[in-house]
């Protein structure tokens, strides 16, 4: 009896903050202005629009992860080779940003990467060619990457650190060469974290429309631009909900195959 | 078990009180009686202490609340008849306000000052939103044009939107990211209505923009102004009420309204219908008409005042500036925007997705 009253908060919890808005979103993509039923919203995502943004979307989503791996896996590694005791300085120096606010991080790539911005007026003082990327694809993977690297960092340096020493003292002993430890126990035995790392970095990335908006500059439409779109602009919520649907279609699916490799949970961070 | 009794007790207490609280919330609106006026207007767009000394001349209690866009005081005044006495929504929000039976006329024997409002501005609300002048009393009004840098683009080169579409402005050009601004711009630069609801013409402007788009540096709101002033872009689409403050800031920027006419906003002081303090509404519109009290409003938010004895007591410079006051011509080319009905929204929010994502 008391165990169950001490969980009737989450409950209400759970059915406020997951359970309505889902039923509402589902009640509004199933349904047009009139209120009648209709799955036109969801097939929606179908019209070269819908299509091309989502393609984009998965495009860009898909670059940003890559590089976040490509960064994170030697870092995590890195940091589980040294032997310096500010091992824990470091990975906390990788979260502070987070600290800070994610609009504002993300503004300030705005005001760097800015035409009249600090890092281009910096390169015209030292004569060098000005760098452009502002308002293309490559500052919205930027900026991706520079807002969800930590959370590709910190579930691989997790799981590399749960790696029992005496495994890889063994491989050597053995007489295995650094490559192959590298890639026969290191990398393996890091497929959890890996597969959790990328699932915190992709699902975000696809759906953003903050990143896509600021660093953009309204030039590039990503299908989170469009869902938003419809919301504030267009006020046709039936259409944006629709196409949420088929967002989160693609959000359970990715979390399902990640979840497949990473069956004990090893790799969630938090 | 006695923990668990105290446990109990106070998740009963916490539901009380949310009951409590959904009850206030629901049934706090009703007092008819009380001397005061409830105003539901634009966040920040009442100068400071223009509310204290409403208070003190009439003795009426304000009670002031804010709104961020139209679509978000609408579903309020249409839901929960009776809340507010006094509201600002704009043009376009207005014409549906008014067909939909949710606003009361105005008692001009009541509000006095409207005298000072200019005819002019009154003429535009009659042929458009308010016909018949009954609804609405313009309050603030501003009107979009294209503000250039004049040391890098020559004064009196830029007279029309399709200057908009000039090479020679590669990559710096800033247009504003807003649905049917920019598709109003594209479709007077093909001397369409801004407020067209034609397959034909809407698909021609989308086109048009996206011949534009590889010309654009960015499509920018409120920053458009910034990256302005601050060098990042030569040309760009601003409200003419930036123009004053961007110029003390950056000396070399102008500003032009587009010869084929362009977009201009009103926004106005209306009443609901079911409206609980109508007389103090009315105190409240003819407080907000007299010439010293537009005039303070005009002087913190600097945009356009429809008020011609506010405008009075400008300095002469100011009186006959362009920029604030554009000559009659321009005014009669340009449009407000109309509400298009939720048809209409979806053929422009269609057009503008596919001129977005090319």
């Amino acid at each position: 009896m008391y165990r169950k009253l001490m969980a009737t908060p989450y409950l209400f919890w759970v059915l406020c903050g997951t359970i309505i808005p889902l039923c509402m979103i589902m009640y509004y993509g199933f349904t047009d202005r009139t209120g009648n039923f209709t799955v036109s919203n969801v097939l929606a995502i179908f019209q070269p629009v819908h299509a091309q943004a989502l393609g984009l979307a998965l495009l860009l989503a898909f670059v940003s992860t890559l590089i976040c791996l490509l960064l994170a896996f030697p870092l995590a590694l890195i940091l589980k080779g040294s032997s310096w005791g500010r091992k824990g300085f470091i990975v906390f120096i990788f979260i502070l940003p987070m600290w800070m606010n994610f609009l504002l991080r993300t503004m300030a790539w705005q005001v760097i990467l800015e035409k009249g911005g600090i890092f281009n007026t910096l390169l015209t003082t030292l004569h060098l060619p000005t760098l452009d990327i502002i308002n293309t694809p490559a500052a919205i993977v930027l900026g991706m990457v520079y807002d969800f690297l930590p959370f590709m960092v910190l579930p691989i340096y997790n799981t590399l650190m749960k790696i029992d020493d005496n495994v890889i003292e063994a491989a050597y002993d053995l007489g295995a060469t650094k490559g192959k430890v590298l890639k026969d126990i290191l990398l393996p035995l890091s497929v959890p974290g890996i597969a959790s790392g990328i699932t915190m970095v992709f699902v975000p990335s696809l759906t953003t429309f903050v990143i896509s908006n600021i660093l953009g500059g309204g030039k590039i439409y990503l299908i989170g631009n469009i869902i938003e779109q419809e919301f504030t602009t267009s006020a046709n919520w039936n259409l944006g909900s629709g196409l949420s649907l088929v967002m989160m279609v693609f959000i359970v699916i990715s979390m399902g195959a990640m979840s497949k490799l990473d069956k004990s949970g090893e790799g969630n961070f938090i | 078990m006695k923990l668990l009794k105290g446990k109990r007790i106070l998740i009963l207490i916490l539901a009380l009180c949310l009951l409590c609280v959904c009850a206030v919330v629901m049934t706090g609106c009703g007092q008819k009686d009380r001397n005061e006026v409830r105003i539901y207007s634009y966040g920040d767009y009442i100068a400071p202490g223009l509310i204290k000394e409403f208070e003190k001349e009439t003795g009426i209690n304000v009670i002031y609340d804010t709104f961020d866009t139209n679509e978000e005081m609408y579903p309020v005044i249409k839901n929960q008849a009776g809340v507010y006495d006094v509201i600002c929504p704009s043009d376009y929000m207005v014409e549906r306000m008014r067909n939909e039976g949710l606003l009361s006329k105005i008692d001009y024997s009541k509000v006095p000052n409207f005298k000072n409002i200019g005819s002019r501005y009154l003429k535009i609300a009659d042929r458009s939103y308010d016909p018949g002048n009954k609804y609405a009393v313009p309050y603030q009004w501003g009107i979009a044009g294209i503000m250039y840098n004049s040391s890098k683009i020559q004064k009196g080169e830029i007279t029309s939107w399709n200057d908009l579409w000039n090479k020679k402005y590669k990559g710096s050009i800033i247009m504003q990211d807003s649905l049917r601004d920019t598709m109003g711009a594209s479709l007077k630069a093909l001397g369409y209505s801004l407020n067209s609801t034609k397959k034909s013409e809407l698909s021609a402007a989308a086109d048009y923009l996206v011949k534009q788009k590889p010309l654009v540096y960015k499509y920018a709101n409120d920053s458009a102004r910034d990256l302005l002033v601050g060098n990042s872009a030569d040309v760009g689409v601003v409200w003419n009420g930036e123009v004053l403050y961007s110029q003390e800031l950056n000396k070399d920027l102008d500003f032009v309204i587009p010869k084929e006419g362009t977009e201009l906003f009103i926004d106005n002081w209306c009443v609901p219908k079911n409206a609980f303090h109508k007389s103090n509404a009315m105190k409240w519109i003819n407080f907000m008409c007299r010439a010293d009290v537009a005039y303070k409003n005009y002087e913190y938010l600097t945009y356009s005042t429809p008020n011609e004895a506010a405008r009075k007591m400008m300095s002469k410079k100011l009186q006959n500036s362009k920029v604030l006051f554009p000559s009659d011509e321009l005014l009669k080319k340009s449009e407000v925007l109309r509400d298009v009905g939720p048809d209409g929204d979806d053929l422009y929010s269609y057009y503008w997705k596919i001129f977005k994502s090319r």
